[in-house]
């Protein structure tokens, strides 16, 4: 799949010069990153390299110090995680970012449930809608009554997920999603990713699996120290040069933008 | 643990046992259980003085204070903090309603003592009061992040010794007489009003259940048998009905009869009797914990409250602000300190420097003992005042059969550790 959008019409997501500094340190450091519908694009570096401080930036978790955000070609404001969610911008974080003492419903619609005519949250409701893309994304999933704790990783992945896919994210940032999942799991993952893709969603993947990386992705950006080592369209680098990128932090020959 | 390949093989649900297939909450089984042994020990031990209506009517009473701080200690509690400071802060609520009701409101504004202002305008000041403090020691914890332990083991100090300042240590009273109408005993809806509020609550239970099974049914998720929706209705319905046949039994002793129809001016009919009935203290309460058991289960504050308890990252990432709800759940139990400080002081019939002390270790051990958890993120309105209720009962029985003051505190303090323990135990093997 020879994907050229990289040079033709506007960017989903743009961020330009973004930066962040953490006492001192500059976690990010005048990063320039950009995505396009139906575009998968690999997040990569090492652990400490900024691209989980880049990606929270963009979710709203943490202010950036500098840098714009552009969303269609419009200047976004995100300052929290509720303006990331109004540019239908969703995260799927590393961590899951589940609260362990609730069901899967109450979980899928944390901060967004849904209200009856009298203001009072409907479970009966949620519980349906939960069921509906459960059953889309993981059929197996039948245990909509105990708290998400008592899930396998499996299964709580599966609610992570679907909380992203429900809302309509157009933009989707998924931090290591296959770190703790098994094989099924994980090939369930990115048979996803390529249904999402093909709804023309655009997604950042923060992963480490350099071959996951080559299978998924259309474009990759590698960090170092806080600053961006390049992007390349992965299709045209091997493998090793990706991990020169990572540890070294230099550019090969070819396929650089 | 059932991984996604094991879980295909089983049908939706399958129904181990009775319990299992009446969804009864076995945790609150497991307090109802102890309170009844308990309730049944002390009667066989006192010679069945234990469950009288007398008796039953005062532990009720004696209740309702810690019981209405507590279900806001279980909100505080759920979102992984603590508060110290219930205690001094109903005094301090306490003390300036006494001074409202006796100085201000006669002197400054010049109301007439006995005037039926006195009472909604002190009460209304009181909740203010309380709301105010609370919301002080939620805004110092949730935008300064000073620890909730700290900022309320500082305000056990300060509010407890401004309530001391205020009444310059003195006890002021008596209370207006309105106002006192609200502490127990002087305030009872008396037998027809007692079978009205019970009728009420039977109807509304039963509205609640065929709504819920409606609602499953227009959803298509599994139903539980009708039998074993009839036997839970049956009980609610029972335990209701019961509880104000217990409260109208207790008789209005001649005397005091006697004397309420010679300040009328009137002749006691010969053979006249009247009963209590329900207290609107009691009333209050009842009050309190549906309230507050809706916020907790069916609004989206409760539901974000919850929510951090259990994760507080991944709540603050959902777009919720915690900070903000930190100061709405302190403000929550300040209005409820206002409110236990009402029928405190009420019961009283006057306000004592010493009021509310040692409350906080009361109301923390009552929500503790109905099964919230200090990790966060679990707890229950109903155990808390079932909490309450048990450590009140544990203590008014062994008062009743002699046990001295030390070893009944001893006793208590020993229950609360062991109703923990046993608390963990069940957690562990329900796997919840």
């Amino acid at each position: 799949m020879p994907l050229d959008t990289a040079n033709n019409g506007t960017p989903l997501v743009e961020m330009r010069n973004m930066r962040k500094s953490f006492g001192g340190i500059h976690a990010v450091d005048d990063v320039t990153l950009d995505l396009y519908p139906g575009e998968v694009v690999g997040v990569l570096g090492h652990n400490g390299a900024g691209k989980s401080v880049l990606m929270k930036m963009l979710s709203g978790a943490y202010k950036r110090d500098g840098g714009q955000i552009f969303v269609n070609g419009q200047e976004a404001h995100i300052n929290s995680p509720r303006d990331a969610r109004n540019y239908n911008i969703e995260t799927i974080y590393q961590t899951l970012a589940l609260a362990d003492n609730l069901d899967a419903a109450s979980n899928l619609f944390l901060g967004r449930e849904i209200v009856t005519s009298t203001g009072l949250v409907n479970d009966a409701m949620m519980e349906a809608e939960t069921r509906k893309i459960m059953g889309r994304l993981n059929p197996n999933f039948q245990r909509f009554h105990t708290p998400v704790a008592g899930l396998s990783g499996g299964q709580r992945q599966s609610v992570a997920i679907s909380r992203a896919v429900y809302f309509n994210a157009k933009i989707l940032i998924m931090d290591e999603p296959t770190a703790a999942l098994g094989v099924e799991e994980t090939a369930m993952v990115s048979k996803l990713i390529e249904e999402l893709k093909d709804q023309g969603l655009g997604i950042f993947l923060i992963d480490h699996d350099i071959h996951a990386v080559k299978q998924l992705c259309d474009r990759a950006s590698v960090m170092k120290n806080g600053k961006l080592v390049g992007t390349v369209r992965v299709n045209e680098v091997s493998e090793d040069d990706i991990l020169g990128m990572i540890i070294l932090g230099k550019n090969p020959e070819s396929g650089v933008e | 643990m059932s991984d996604s390949t094991a879980q295909r093989d089983l049908p939706t649900h399958t129904r181990r046992n009775i319990l299992d297939t009446m969804e009864v909450d076995t945790r609150l089984l497991g307090m109802i259980g102890a309170f009844v042994i308990i309730c049944i020990v002390f009667d066989v031990w006192t010679g069945g003085r234990f469950l009288t209506p007398r008796n039953i009517f005062n532990l009720t009473i004696q209740t309702v204070s810690v019981a209405i701080m507590a279900t806001g200690m279980v909100f505080v509690i759920v979102t992984r903090h603590i508060d110290l400071s219930v205690g001094a802060v109903l005094a301090t609520c306490s003390a300036i309603m006494a001074m409202m009701q006796t100085l201000v409101l006669p002197q400054w504004f010049g109301l007439e003592l006995g005037s039926s202002v006195i009472a909604p305008v002190t009460i209304i000041v009181g909740l203010i009061v309380g709301v105010a403090i609370g919301c002080f020691h939620g805004w110092l914890i949730g935008y300064l992040t000073i620890p909730a332990f700290i900022v309320t083991l500082g305000g056990l100090f300060v509010w407890r010794n401004v309530a001391w300042h205020l009444s310059r240590g003195q006890t002021v009273g008596p209370l207006d007489a309105n106002f006192v109408t609200l502490g127990g005993i002087e305030g009872t809806m008396g037998a027809t009003g007692s079978w009205i509020l019970g009728l009420l609550a039977s109807a509304v239970t039963l509205f609640l259940f065929f709504k819920a099974r409606s609602n499953k049914k227009a959803h298509g998720f599994p139903l539980k048998p009708i039998w074993a929706e009839t036997v839970i209705v049956a009980i609610a319905v029972g335990a209701i009905l019961g509880f104000v046949w217990i409260l109208n039994s207790y008789e209005i002793p001649i005397g005091r009869l006697r004397r309420v129809f010679e300040e009328r001016g009137e002749a006691m009919p010969e053979g006249y009797s009247a009963v209590y009935g329900v207290p609107y203290s009691v009333l209050l309460l009842i009050l309190v914990a549906v309230v507050m058991t809706v916020v907790a289960q069916r609004t989206r504050l409760g539901r974000y409250i919850f929510a951090t308890g259990g994760n507080p990252e991944a709540t603050e990432l959902a777009g919720i602000n915690t900070r903000l709800l930190t100061v709405k759940v302190f403000a929550i139990v300040g209005f409820l300190c206002g409110l236990s400080a009402v029928v405190a002081s009420a019961r009283l019939n006057f306000h004592s420097n010493d009021i509310g002390t040692l409350d906080e270790l009361r109301v923390i051990a009552a929500a503790v003992i109905g099964g919230t958890a200090l990790s966060g993120g679990i707890g229950t309105i109903y155990g808390a005042i079932l909490g309450a209720l048990i450590m009140q009962s544990l203590q008014s029985g062994m008062a009743m059969v002699g046990v001295e003051a030390p070893y009944q505190n001893i006793v208590v303090g020993i229950v609360l550790v062991f109703a923990v323990y046993v608390d963990i135990l069940y957690r562990k093997r329900t796997g919840d």
